[in-house]
């Protein structure tokens, strides 16, 4: 109880680390830097990724999240694509379904 | 061999005329032939750095035009013999000097002197191409702000598309009451990111600035300030010295300091 009361004291006197905040605004900035990338062909690439995860597995689009991250000069795409369920026996090349889960019944 | 040093960073005002000078003087003091080149086409600075600039004569321009010779460009320096300044024009544009002048002028420069040391406009456009041209290494000067380190990065990019793989990264004007506050970014911070190899660390100091106005290198004090001797740390680390870095943040939490600061608030 009292800890909790302390916690959340701390919590609200703790000044906003202005520190963090300029390392993290950094790297994502500096990630989309190294990648050469605009955000239009990130956003149009994240599309065409969904559309083909989509035709073997059913996820959320809302939840799924692309990010580019750097680690010693080298840029990785990092796609976290949390699954609902995996479709049902579809063969690799069958047309992509429309929308993710309005394609049954 | 000569060793083609250029001094850059992308972002402006971030200390790389100030690391030039410094550097080029603590080199210098250590027995070594060295020439400075301000790359800084239009805007000449390290001349009044040095305080050299009332003995300007000729500039990098004509000496290229062939209206003098390079000897007759280069101002040697009044207190320390092993060195010189080869000028910048104030009055003429980056335009008028191209990539492979940059790499004739200073290949004739690496005939007579060990280091040459090539001080860099802000920015990436020509006056950089001109600077990175004729470069094997490069020091990189950026301070712990986030548009200076998103800049270096930018500047790191491209030394390694122009194949210059040595790269080496200065942080300049660290605070470390800020750092302390978790107000600055740290050293570890910065090379986090950037992931280059640290050649060294300078701390914000007001007497980098007095130096400035006199026109007299910190690294030719008498007694050495905290600012010097990082300069010259840098020096012997170039040379292959193993020195360790500076710790700034013990410097600023020493007794002494702590009673200062206790007076002061
Ligand atoms: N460590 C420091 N502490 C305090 N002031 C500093 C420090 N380093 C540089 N300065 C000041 O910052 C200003 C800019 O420095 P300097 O001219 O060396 O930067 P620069 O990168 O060469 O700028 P430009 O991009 O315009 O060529 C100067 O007024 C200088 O005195
Ligand atoms: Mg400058």
């Amino acid at each position: 109880m009292i800890s909790e009361l302390l916690e959340q004291f701390f919590r609200w006197k703790r000044p906003v680390n202005s520190r963090s905040e300029a390392r993290n605004r950094l790297k994502l900035v500096i990630a989309q830097d190294r990648s050469g990338l605009s955000s239009e062909a990130l956003e149009a690439m994240r599309k065409e990724i969904l559309e083909v995860v989509a035709r073997y597995v059913e996820i959320e689009p809302s939840e799924s999240e692309f990010s580019l991250e750097s680690d010693d000069r080298m840029t990785a795409l990092i796609a976290n694509l949390p699954i609902k369920r995996v479709r049902p026996q579809i063969e690799p090349d069958s047309p992509i379904p429309s929308e993710a889960s309005d394609s049954e019944e | 061999m000569s060793r083609i040093i250029v001094i850059t960073s992308g972002k402006g005002g971030v200390g790389k005329s100030t690391v030039t000078a410094n550097l080029g003087t603590a080199i210098a003091q250590r027995g070594h032939q060295v020439a400075l080149v301000d790359a800084d086409f239009g805007l000449r600075n390290l001349d009044l750095l040095l305080g050299l600039e009332n003995r300007v004569v000729y500039t990098a321009i004509e000496a290229i035009a062939g209206e003098c010779r390079l000897e007759q460009a280069l101002v040697k320096d009044k207190r320390q013999p092993g060195l010189v300044l080869l000028p910048a024009a104030q009055n003429r544009s980056k335009e008028t000097v191209n990539p492979a002048q940059m790499r004739q002028l200073v290949s004739q420069l690496s005939q007579n002197y060990e280091y040459i040391l090539i001080d860099c406009p802000a920015g990436i456009e020509m006056g950089f191409r001109n600077a990175i041209a004729p470069a094997q290494e490069a020091i990189v000067v950026t301070t712990p702000e986030v548009a200076a380190v998103r800049d270096a990065d930018r500047a790191v990019g491209l030394l390694e598309a122009n194949n210059i793989r040595i790269v080496n990264l200065v942080i300049n004007r660290i605070k470390p009451e800020m750092v302390q506050m978790n107000d600055m970014m740290s050293v570890e911070d910065v090379l986090e990111i950037l992931a280059v190899p640290l050649l060294g660390i300078i701390p914000d100091d007001e007497r980098v600035i007095v130096a400035s106005n006199r026109g007299e290198p910190l690294v030719l004090d008498e007694k050495l300030s905290l600012p010097a001797i990082a300069f010259n740390n840098i020096a012997r680390r170039l040379e292959g010295d193993k020195v360790p870095f500076l710790d700034l943040m013990a410097a600023h939490n020493n007794l002494l300091n702590r009673i200062r600061r206790f007076f002061r608030s």
